[in-house]
């Protein structure tokens, strides 16, 4: 009965997730690793005027913390990992994304840093709720 | 005792708020417009520079006074007479150049998000622990956990630094002009780190991802950390990083051990008793 349970279970995670393609994945039942090079180090030469000049308003040298941003997948969507709210943040849908990873990787950062600049970001509204002291 | 209700995140509608995990859908709004400030960040300007000579102040008064200048406008904040004290400089969610003239003791520049540190002396245990973004220039050593659980941001020490460097790190970039210690990149989990010298021990055990350069000599690899190749993308980013660090050392990039991880670990709990013991 339970073996049963377990089988369906893992025939419809594999049936939603296509991702799953290789034999060990095929037994847990999950996909193993990310859809994305997450170590890709960006290409500077694909910078877009945004992102240069939110570099020289913040002091830095380089894309500093953005380097680590990439546009990953949610639920087959692109979207990109707001570490601030713990969760993925859906591009909009009509937008067109290029097919080169570097040049979606600096469309994701622009998308994070006007999302987490915005005062509609859901920890705007955590602060007003919960601040202790200013 | 105060009563639930009468918190301010019922006014709100906070209260009917499910908690659902990954569930949580997030929309990006597209007309959103250009703007480089958290909410409630201050506008500081990089040319307006005061002092704070930290001599009698305590941590809790420092950190305050930092705040209160950045209310004011100032961009550049010079502490003078740090006196290794602990937990300086803590908690800065702004862009700001903080200059310290001396060195710090545990728990230096934790939690910060966006400035710039340039610390003239040495740093103590878990310094800058926590960081989000910024760049912090350590000119001297550093104790153990440099740099522990960062999520981004470039932190460098142009001296050696202690075991466990890196440990748990999520992100950003950890540069190191001298040696490290034992267990470098311990369980880090995504990020960079650069070291220059040689490296302790079990250098990246139990590395879940991220990328560790070693310039000099390899005590040993961790469970799960393995060698990879060196890409022209990676000595470019090397070269230009190093710029960043502002370390003049020459190097040779020829030599450069790259880490990466073998991903025997990646979804450890689903593996059977025979895997584990291969795995570690």
């Amino acid at each position: 009965m339970a073996k049963k349970k377990i089988k369906k279970i893992l025939k419809n995670k594999s049936s939603k997730d296509t991702g799953i393609k290789t034999a060990r994945e095929k037994m847990i039942g999950q996909h193993i690793g990310y859809r994305y090079d997450v170590n890709l180090l960006p290409d500077y030469n694909r910078l877009t005027p945004f992102l240069k000049k939110y570099i020289e308003h913040m002091g830095w040298d380089d894309l500093n913390w953005l380097e680590d941003v990439h546009m990953g997948y949610e639920s087959g969507k692109p979207a990109v990992f707001d570490r601030n709210v713990n969760g993925w943040v859906t591009a909009p849908p009509n937008m067109k994304l290029p097919k080169d990873q570097q040049d979606r990787d600096m469309i994701a950062r622009e998308l994070l840093i006007k999302f987490q600049m915005s005062p509609k970001h859901p920890l705007v509204i955590l602060k007003k709720a919960y601040q202790k002291f200013d | 005792m105060a009563s639930i209700k009468d918190h301010k995140s019922h006014e709100l509608g906070l209260h009917q708020e499910v908690l659902t995990g990954r569930t949580q859908q997030v929309f990006f709004n597209p007309e959103e417009v250009e703007n480089f400030y958290y909410y409630d960040s201050y506008d500081v300007d990089f040319n307006k520079r005061t002092t704070i000579d930290v001599t009698k102040l305590d941590c809790v008064a420092v950190n305050k006074k930092i705040k209160d200048l950045m209310k004011k406008g100032y961009g550049t904040i010079v502490l003078k007479n740090p006196g290794a004290k602990h937990s300086l400089g803590v908690g800065i969610l702004n862009k700001l150049n903080l200059i310290i003239e001396g060195s710090l003791g545990y728990f230096g520049v934790g939690s910060i998000d966006g400035p710039v540190v340039r610390i003239s002396g040495r740093v103590g245990w878990s310094c800058a622990e926590n960081m989000m973004a910024g760049k912090v220039v350590i000119e001297k050593n550093a104790g153990s956990c440099f740099g522990a659980a960062i999520r981004g941001g470039d932190l460098i020490c142009k001296g050696s630094v202690g075991a466990r460097s890196g440990i748990d790190m999520k992100g950003g970039t950890i540069i190191v002009g001298g040696n490290a210690g034992a267990f470098t990149g311990f369980m880090m989990q995504r990020g960079r780190i650069i070291i220059l010298g040689d490296v302790g021990p079990n250098l990246g055990d139990s590395l879940y991802d991220g990328t560790i350069f070693v310039g000099g000599k390899i005590g040993s690899l961790g469970a799960d950390a393995v060698e990879a190749e060196m890409t022209d993308l990676d000595r470019f980013w090397l070269k230009r990083k190093l710029k960043v660090a502002e370390i003049n050392k020459k190097v040779d990039y020829s030599k450069i051990t790259k880490i990466v991880s073998g991903k025997k670990l990646w979804n450890y709990d689903n593996l059977e008793p025979t895997e584990r013991k291969g795995a570690i």
